[in-house]
């Protein structure tokens, strides 16, 4: 039943082949990872966060483990630009891998100005990360709502010709509603999704956990949540959707792309495991070959759905 | 937790370290023979110049341990040691019987005692200082101690190094949740614990 034939690992997603499916997720990732992977064989490399202003985070401390996940509040520091155009860049300019750039921006032209600052030479694409919940007041974001997305993706989609991928939040009522949003405003892929926003008490000290109070939720535990926001996305909208949340194992991979992913990313399971990233994409090739799948592409949106079987998912969205 | 022994022909290496949270208290279920996957070593660890004929470490608690595997380097390379240990009661202090081994002077100092207080602690290194026995500063596991020592070091013109601690999720540079503020010609940066250290230099550190 099994056989050796190579299964194909490449897919393309929002403007962009990728040699396989499989990228860290922002702020995950950064050159102290080549001591364990070789960074070509990933499908993409992704930033941390870039922002125009000189960013130094959150007060301490900025993470707290909680059953199966992780709770940050790191609060993007960032260099700002000329740092990445003089450092970074250049780095990543020694692998054959894509190089999308995460930028951040506390207002949509300055969204816009930064992706078109950033549209450079060996820049693969843009994510615009209008979701992360930690830079605004009470974690609110563009992603939040479908108005504010569709108005700065237009801007980005004005000031860019990279391909542009746009990363939403969980934290909406109706992401299926923001990621059409961003499609019918030109973004050519979403991400689904980001952290949740969340909470944690010491209670020794009756203080929060963590010095912004407040932070987002990721790693396994919110692996079920987030896999059901990319099978409504996916169903949503007609440019591919990358999954992001508690993706740890090429189980989980397998069931993202089932779900409706064409691309998946890796954030907290690097942290567990620094190679964790390698052992999903050799574990995805496995399950492929096993099933006898020859393209990995193939798995995206195969969730099996038998008409009579089908749930009434109809109170997921009341009628307004 | 501190990194206080290693030893390269016996393909060792030692950790001490309090029980206290999940990940302790899963490293205090280990048997020996059991199996441990670890990553390492990773970051920056202290840094000996063979110039220097005798040097100064300074540590309290679970700090002393990780000043140990220095101790044995320094006489490796023929550098005397002299340790200050700073506990709260004489039966804490740890790895003294490591330092003694690695040739080392020690000068124990115990709250219970009145003797670990920093103008005490200042008088020891002053005598150590003005008899030739200083010719740098290492510690860990006090910013008392530590704001002592960078008073001295700053008053003799003697350098130094502080290892450092803060909680880290990731451990390899990417998520900067250890970093600490740094002082570096008048400007605060930040710095990360697991990347840019742990060991920093005694006068950029703040406490």
């Amino acid at each position: 039943m099994s056989t050796t034939t190579a299964v194909d690992m490449s897919v393309s997603v929002g403007g962009l082949t990728l040699r396989n499916p499989v990228m860290p997720a922002s702020g995950t990732f950064a050159d102290g990872l080549d001591r364990v992977m070789d960074f070509n064989r990933l499908g993409a490399v992704v930033t941390k966060t870039i922002t125009r202003e000189l960013r130094t985070g959150n007060p301490l401390p900025r993470v707290v483990e909680r059953p199966g996940s992780l709770i940050n509040a790191i609060g993007i520091p960032s260099k700002g630009v000329p740092y990445f155009i003089e450092e970074t860049l250049p780095y990543y300019a020694a692998y054959d891998t894509p190089l999308v750039v995460s930028i951040s921006a506390p207002t949509a032209e300055g969204f816009a100005n930064l992706a078109a600052e950033l549209s450079l030479s060996g820049v693969a694409a843009i994510e615009a990360n209008i979701s992360c919940p930690n830079i605004e007041e009470d974690g609110k974001a563009f992603a939040m709502r479908a108005e504010s997305t569709e108005n700065v993706t237009r801007l980005l989609r004005q000031a860019t010709k990279l391909p542009l991928w746009v990363k939403l939040t969980p934290n909406t009522g109706d992401m299926p509603d923001v990621a059409r949003a961003a499609e019918a405003a030109g973004a050519d892929a979403v991400v689904v999704a980001n952290t949740i926003l969340s909470m944690a008490i010491d209670l020794k000290t009756f203080k929060p956990c963590l010095g912004n109070i407040m932070g987002g939720l990721s790693g396994p535990a919110i692996k079920p949540i987030i896999l059901r926001h990319v099978f409504q996305c996916a169903k949503a909208v007609s440019i591919p959707v990358i999954g992001c949340g508690g993706i740890s194992t090429a189980d989980d991979a397998v069931e993202y792309m089932l779900a409706g992913a064409a691309a998946l990313q890796v954030g907290t399971a690097t942290f567990v495991q620094p190679a964790a990233m390698m052992a999903i994409i050799e574990g995805l090739e496995a399950f492929c070959m096993h099933r006898e799948i020859a393209r990995v592409a193939e798995l995206t949106g195969g969730v099996v759905i038998e008409e009579a079987d089908e749930p009434d998912l109809a109170w997921l969205n009341p009628p307004t | 937790m501190s990194l206080y022994g290693a030893n390269i022909e016996k393909r060792e290496v030692k950790f001490l370290y309090k029980v206290t949270g999940a990940g302790t208290r899963g490293l205090d279920t280990l048997k020996p023979g059991d199996r441990l996957d670890i990553m390492g070593p990773l970051g920056s660890g202290f840094t000996l110049d063979p110039s220097w004929r005798h040097i100064v470490a300074v540590g309290r608690g679970a700090g002393l341990a990780t000043l140990a595997p220095l101790a044995k380097a320094a006489r490796q390379n023929g550098t005397g040691v002299t340790a200050v240990f700073s506990a709260r009661r004489p039966e804490l202090v740890v790895s003294a019987e490591l330092f003694r081994d690695h040739g080392a002077e020690l000068i124990v100092v115990t709250d219970s005692q009145s003797s670990s207080g920093p103008a005490n602690v200042e008088r020891i290194l002053r005598r150590l200082i003005s008899e030739g026995r200083c010719d740098a500063f290492f510690t860990c596991g006090s910013s008392r101690l530590m704001r002592v020592q960078q008073r001295l070091a700053h008053e003799f013109k003697l350098p130094g190094q502080v290892a450092m601690e803060q909680q880290m999720a990731c451990g390899i540079g990417l998520c900067y949740c250890c970093v600490r503020d740094f002082n570096v010609e008048g400007e605060i940066v930040q710095r990360r614990v697991c990347w840019d250290g742990p060991v920093f230099d005694l006068m950029e550190a703040l406490p």
